[in-house]
């Protein structure tokens, strides 16, 4: 009869009129500044750094200033300055360390590239949304303080990404352990001489010693 | 407000009369007519100044809850005072007028619209001594003022030389003068029955209680009941709200007749709107469901105007139900509601309510027959036109290429 879709609308508004007092969970709305949604493990935005302890994040960065994102950068917001000296990353090897290394975020665009051109796993994808600034000239210009952020962060926002990366990082360090003590043990074999002090490894940084241009 | 308040009733219901006579009653005979009739209309202002701030936050709360979120809940408690900051933020608007529009109409349209709503609420009884202006043919002054408000916003889509709002403009005389005729044949029964087109007569009519508990209102009757969900269909299309509200459809038409108003223009469009709706339903109340009377004898302790009070936001909260539901219409099926069902069904209940009045003096089993006859006569047309209203229009259907 004419009306009664009329009624059964009417009827099911009002249910849910009364159900959204009594049952909390109807609810589809988030108050969201008081309580946050978990945002998809996919969710990406701005990079950060990682370093292996949140106690000494400047001394246990894994960049080694390489600049490969520096250069493949697309808008051109990273800038780095390498280290004069050298410091032993988590492996025990010397290497070089970004003495600056600044991103700006008013500039980035969430692109990941330098996620992907990253040899080290050193720079990754960030859950960040909340960065609003009064200045953009200071405000959305991150440097490596502000970008450091543990592993344990890294675990934290993208687990399966995390495990999968240290896991690789373990497998990495061992096959380099392994090829040194083979390399010593041959070496020892030969002659009895003390090990070779470590030398600049042949990254694809070290491939490409120009100066950095200056940051755009 | 009439004078007469007799002293055996209880203070509540005489306190307003008892309140105005206090201020007034040291002025000479002439001023304080003047000086009464100021406070009229103070009054009237704030209270439904505040009914309409008020109403905008319980209609997003009430659209929330429907939608299962909580609706404005961050300025002051529960969101309280969200109608302030909106109307603080309507006035600090930029007031921008098109340089091709006609700067007198485009600035008179929202003052007419406010203005003739406004002037409906002279002659509703919000209470037993609660009637602002009591005139003979208050209805027909309410309608007629009522009428009036479409007027203005033919003007406003007019003087606003956009083609959204002249269409939206076009669309609403359309929309308005299919839903006058349902709206005005609606009334008539009540009419024909009080024998008055007096607010305050039709009120007096409808005193009174069958067998001490059913309450002679209008819309316990069988034709009072039909002309009572025709006027109130009629009413959502006169002032424009969903599922009727074509003249501001924003999916075709940007924001309607309001497109080229800002600032506190818009928000006077919007008060009328509220306005529009506060008085139609006060006039259902009044017509049909018995004014300010309560529903039963002792009931009566509670003040009159607090009946009026309830019944009125009741109709209120209905407007807002049926605007979580339903769906807009589109402009063919707006007008042919209104001409093939509306009209006809609200002609035959003028039949019913004339068959109604002629057996008033049926009784016993007479009265059987006489409820019987008046139902058929309201459901029998109701299924018979219904049936062929989508006769041949059913769903369409649509061929992509």
């Amino acid at each position: 009869m004419l009306g009664t879709g009329l009624l059964q609308g009417l009827a099911v508004t009002a249910k849910n009129l009364a159900g959204s007092f009594h049952d909390p969970d109807r609810f589809v709305t988030t108050q969201y500044p008081e309580e946050k949604t978990r945002l998809p493990e996919a969710y990406r935005n701005f990079p950060f750094l990682v370093s292996e302890s949140a106690d000494d994040p400047m001394g246990t960065l894994r960049c080694v200033a390489c600049q490969i994102c520096e250069k493949e950068c697309p808008p051109q917001c990273i800038y780095i300055e390498k280290s004069k000296d050298k410091k032993p990353d988590a492996g025990g090897k010397m290497q070089l360390y970004p003495q600056v290394f600044d991103i700006d975020t008013a500039v980035c665009m969430s692109c990941q590239i330098c996620v992907e051109v990253c040899p080290f796993e050193a720079i990754k994808m960030d859950q960040v949304f909340e960065i609003a600034a009064t200045d953009r000239f200071t405000g959305l210009m991150l440097d490596r303080h502000a970008l450091a952020k543990p592993n344990s962060y890294y675990h934290q926002i993208h687990p399966t990404e995390a495990a999968e990366v240290d896991g690789r990082l373990a497998a990495e360090r061992k096959a380099a352990e392994e090829k040194a003590r083979a390399a010593a043990a041959a070496k020892a074999a030969a002659k009895p001489a003390p090990v070779s002090s470590p030398q600049p490894p042949a990254t694809p940084g070290a491939e490409a010693p120009r100066m950095p241009p200056p940051a755009a | 407000m009439s004078p007469a308040a007799t002293t055996n009733e209880p203070i509540l219901e005489r306190a307003p009369v008892l309140l105005r006579d206090w201020l007034t009653g040291s002025l000479p005979e002439r001023a304080r007519w003047v000086v009464n009739s100021l406070i009229a209309i103070a009054v009237l202002l704030a209270v439904f100044g505040l009914l309409f701030a008020f109403l905008t936050l319980a209609e997003r709360k009430i659209l929330g809850r429907i939608q299962n979120r909580p609706g404005p809940n961050r300025t002051g408690w529960f969101g309280l005072l969200q109608p302030f900051a909106d109307g603080i933020k309507m006035l600090t608007k930029e007031d921008i007028v098109p340089r091709t529009a006609d700067p007198v109409l485009h600035f008179l349209a929202p003052v007419a619209v406010l203005a003739f709503s406004i002037l409906t609420f002279a002659v509703i009884p919000y209470g037993r001594h609660l009637v602002p202006v009591e005139l003979d043919a208050s209805v027909l002054y309410f309608f007629a003022a009522g009428t009036a408000t479409e007027l203005a916003v033919f003007m406003a889509g007019w003087s606003s030389h956009n083609k959204y709002a002249l269409l939206a403009a076009m669309r609403a005389l359309a929309q308005l003068i299919s839903y006058e005729l349902p709206l005005l044949l609606s009334f008539v029964p009540v009419v024909l029955a009080a024998g008055t087109l007096s607010t305050t007569g039709i009120v007096a009519a409808q005193a009174g209680w069958k067998w001490h508990s059913v309450p002679h209102w209008f819309v316990f009757t069988p034709w009072g009941a039909a002309g009572f969900v025709i006027f109130m269909i009629s009413a959502l299309a006169e002032s424009n709200r969903s599922p009727f509200d074509l003249p501001e459809a924003e999916s075709e038409l940007i924001a309607g007749h309001l497109t080229e108003y800002s600032g506190f223009k818009y928000a006077l469009f919007f008060m009328a709107e509220y306005f529009g709706m506060c008085a139609l339903s006060g006039m259902a109340v009044t017509l049909f469901l018995g004014g300010w009377q309560a529903p039963l004898p002792v009931l009566e302790v509670i003040p009159s105007y607090a009946w009026f009070a309830v019944k009125l936001l009741g109709l209120l909260l209905g407007f807002i139900w049926i605007r979580a539901t339903l769906p807009r219409l589109r402009i063919d099926q707006l007008t042919r509601l209104a001409w093939k069902f509306m009209v006809p069904l609200a002609l035959v209940n003028l039949g019913t309510a004339a068959f109604w009045s002629l057996t008033f003096a049926w009784a016993g089993p007479l009265q059987l027959l006489r409820w019987g006859v008046a139902l058929a006569l309201v459901a029998g047309p109701f299924r018979l036109l219904g049936r062929g209203l989508s006769a041949g229009l059913g769903p369409r259907t649509y061929r992509y290429a």
